[in-house]
């Protein structure tokens, strides 16, 4: 399998951010049926079809080399967008292992992974990133273990602590959020980071989520979709910079909402992690344009039928609200009322 | 929805002392094992005649050795089958399989000094998470009580990863260890952890949380043999099985034997995965598990399958 990446694409001022077909075509779409409400949709991480985004533990595609880059970008600019507290040095290096051992193992053609005893040598092609250090001594990377891979891995993440029956969000790398502030939210326990979802709460999904959580075991992931709507293809979504992204969400009209608006599917894993006993929590996400999803009928359908059945307590907190109306009247030009079966499949 | 398995070899079986035995696994595929944390366990499938007996054991060793996983064992005067099967019949060079550690028992890394405490065979989890605390440098002692000297397994272990910080308690001396007073004027953030028999486990429990201490702050492990009982009658609502769980085995073993998959982790009443729901029940239940609270045993509509029973009649649960 080869990935032509797209290095020089960007994903602020200019967005020439783009899906190639290919992209389109493996883009996790989330809505099976018709209505979407929350629930412990939870099932195990094994690895899924050939070229899906479920293939690999964690998915490199054609945008890996601008994320990276729109990442080191944000980090410069915030570098607490990169937090992990004193405590959790041990689940820092499961997770460099972690990540080492499966990109290695699932793309040898971009990543080789060399050990010898603690001496181990890593190298990161399309990154052009070459180094030899000594696992569990942080002095011989040129940043903190987390930090150091994690900026070389799409998605977010967050390192939980399990402790008190609990989990606390007490390590993260934050640079492409939904809206929601790691400098916030560092060292808070599972149900206090959760706390202002709507809904959730009342149906009881986050005690279920938690209590099947604190009992997952090392070798058997677990994986979940969640979603939201993001105007133009940007990632760097947080609360400090929302005065650059903020006010796009008024810049929506029926000339442009093919181009401006995304659906932002969040490709969400647990990972148990052996050494500390923590559990690595990855936001992968992806952005795919109105008029890219709509490039299959069937996509702009559902979503036409999502949006418009959508509980407004959601739409509030995805902040939809502002450009939902203007969205809806674009996708139900797709929209004829064919019956659709159950399924998230394009055609 | 078993535990993900390895196939291990036994590899070196040592006696230690009467009635206690260890046992050195390696993997048969050649492959190192992952690390783990502290306290950990595994659960060892044991072949006895035509049933597999499953035991949970906590992993001793270093956490960092990919080579070789140890766990040791006591001989249960009433053994049912697995600890007899590990003392009688095991052979270096056997074959077994078992599942990955899960960790029921974790230290506190937010601790800014922790007390370990084991009696006897408890011994075991505090052993690793000895280790892992000497590997972080972290400030801890260890308080090891045992029946009398050729008792003390691991005392060299121990006083070699933490000279000066281990404290024996010899019960043929008439040595015990006082938990008010070990309990006692100890600063915040100091956390306590111990296994060991339930009296012991309990009375620590209880002069920790007389004295004051947090819960979230006294940790236990505690693994519960499933003792046999009176044979009942199931039946299973979604699978539509009826059967009779004998006297020699689990509710859950008995499920298993039928083919049916029942979920479960440490098959010793302690992490809550094998939660069952109760239809109906024409017995008392007996619950022997240390997940349930009051409330919930109360309501009948709950039962861990993998330590309790149900006192004569017929129990409907929704499987």
């Amino acid at each position: 399998m080869t990935i032509a990446f797209k290095p020089d694409e960007t994903f602020r001022g200019t967005y020439t951010y783009r899906n190639s077909p290919k992209g389109i075509r493996r883009f996790p779409f989330p809505f099976h049926q018709d209505q979407y409400m929350y629930s412990v949709n939870m099932e195990p991480h094994t690895k899924g079809p050939e070229g899906s985004v479920f293939e690999n533990a964690f998915d490199i595609d054609e945008h890996y080399i601008a994320e990276m880059r729109d990442r080191a970008i944000t980090l410069e600019r915030d570098p607490g967008r990169c937090v992990s507290l004193p405590h959790m040095m041990d689940a820092e290096w499961d997770t460099l292992e972690l990540i080492m051992e499966s990109l290695s193992r699932d793309y040898p053609e971009l990543f080789t992974l060399t050990k010898d005893g603690d001496r181990w040598h890593w190298v990161n092609k399309p990154l052009g990133i070459d180094q030899t250090f000594t696992f569990g001594n942080a002095a011989t990377l040129p940043c903190p273990p987390f930090e150091y891979i994690t900026r070389q891995t799409q998605g977010d993440f967050v390192i939980m602590d399990q402790r008190d029956n609990n989990l606390f969000a007490d390590s993260g790398m934050i640079t492409s959020q939904a809206d929601w502030s790691l400098m916030f939210d560092a060292g808070m326990s599972f149900m206090e980071w959760h706390g202002p979802v709507p809904l959730a709460h009342e149906l009881g999904v986050f005690e279920r989520a938690l209590k099947y959580l604190l009992m997952l075991q090392q070798g058997r992931p677990v994986r979940r979709l969640n979603w939201t709507m993001t105007i133009n293809p940007r990632l760097d979504t947080s609360p400090e910079t929302y005065p650059e992204w903020g006010p796009d969400r008024a810049s929506v009209t029926p000339d442009n909402v093919g181009d401006k608006v995304h659906l932002r599917v969040e490709l969400q894993a647990l990972f148990r992690l052996p050494r500390s006993n923590g559990m690595l929590f990855s936001i992968r996400g992806y952005l795919a344009s109105m008029n890219e999803l709509a490039t299959y009928p069937r996509w702009a359908k559902r979503l036409h039928r999502v949006l418009s059945t959508l509980p407004n307590e959601l739409a509030e907190y995805k902040g939809l609200v502002r450009y939902k109306p203007t969205t809806l009247e674009w996708l139900s030009k797709f929209d004829d009322g064919e019956v659709l079966p159950a399924g998230t499949q394009p055609e | 929805m078993s535990s993900a398995s390895l196939n291990v070899e036994i590899r070196r079986i040592r006696d230690l002392a009467p009635g206690i035995r260890e046992f050195s696994l390696s993997r048969t595929d050649g492959d190192d094992f992952p690390v783990y944390s502290g306290g950990s366990h595994i659960v060892l499938s044991l072949p006895l005649g035509e049933r597999t007996h499953r035991n949970p054991y906590s992993l001793l060793g270093d956490p960092t050795d990919r080579k070789t996983w140890r766990v040791a064992v006591r001989k249960q005067e009433d053994s049912r089958g697995g600890s007899r099967w590990l003392h009688e019949q095991a052979r270096e060079g056997m074959r077994i399989d078992i599942a990955a550690p899960v960790n029921l028992f974790a230290l506190n890394r937010l601790g800014r000094r922790h007390i370990l405490v084991a009696g006897g065979i408890g011994i075991t989890p505090i052993l690793s998470q000895a280790r892992e605390l000497a590997r972080l440098g972290a400030d801890f002692e260890v308080h090891y009580a045992y029946r009398a000297p050729e008792y003390g397994v691991f005392v060299d272990e121990l006083e070699a990863l933490a000279p000066g910080r281990i404290h024996h308690y010899v019960q043929s001396r008439r040595e015990q260890i006082e938990f008010s007073s070990l309990l006692a004027g100890r600063p915040l953030g100091t956390h306590f952890y111990i296994c060991g028999p339930g009296g012991m486990v309990a009375a620590s429990m209880n002069a920790g949380k007389a004295l004051g201490w947090p819960e979230s702050h006294l940790h236990s492990e505690q693994f519960l043999a499933p003792t046999g009982g009176e044979p009942f009658d199931v039946k299973l609502t979604a699978s539509g099985k009826a059967f009779t769980v004998p006297s020699d085995l689990s509710l859950l073993e008995a499920i298993e034997q039928q083919g049916v998959d029942a979920p479960y982790l440490c098959r010793g009443g302690a992490c809550g995965q094998c939660e069952l729901e109760v239809v109906d029940a024409s017995g008392e239940l007996i619950h022997h598990d240390l997940y349930l609270s009051a409330e919930e045993r109360a309501s009948g509509k709950k039962i861990m399958p993998c330590v309790s029973r149900l006192k004569g009649g017929c129990l409907t649960l929704n499987l």
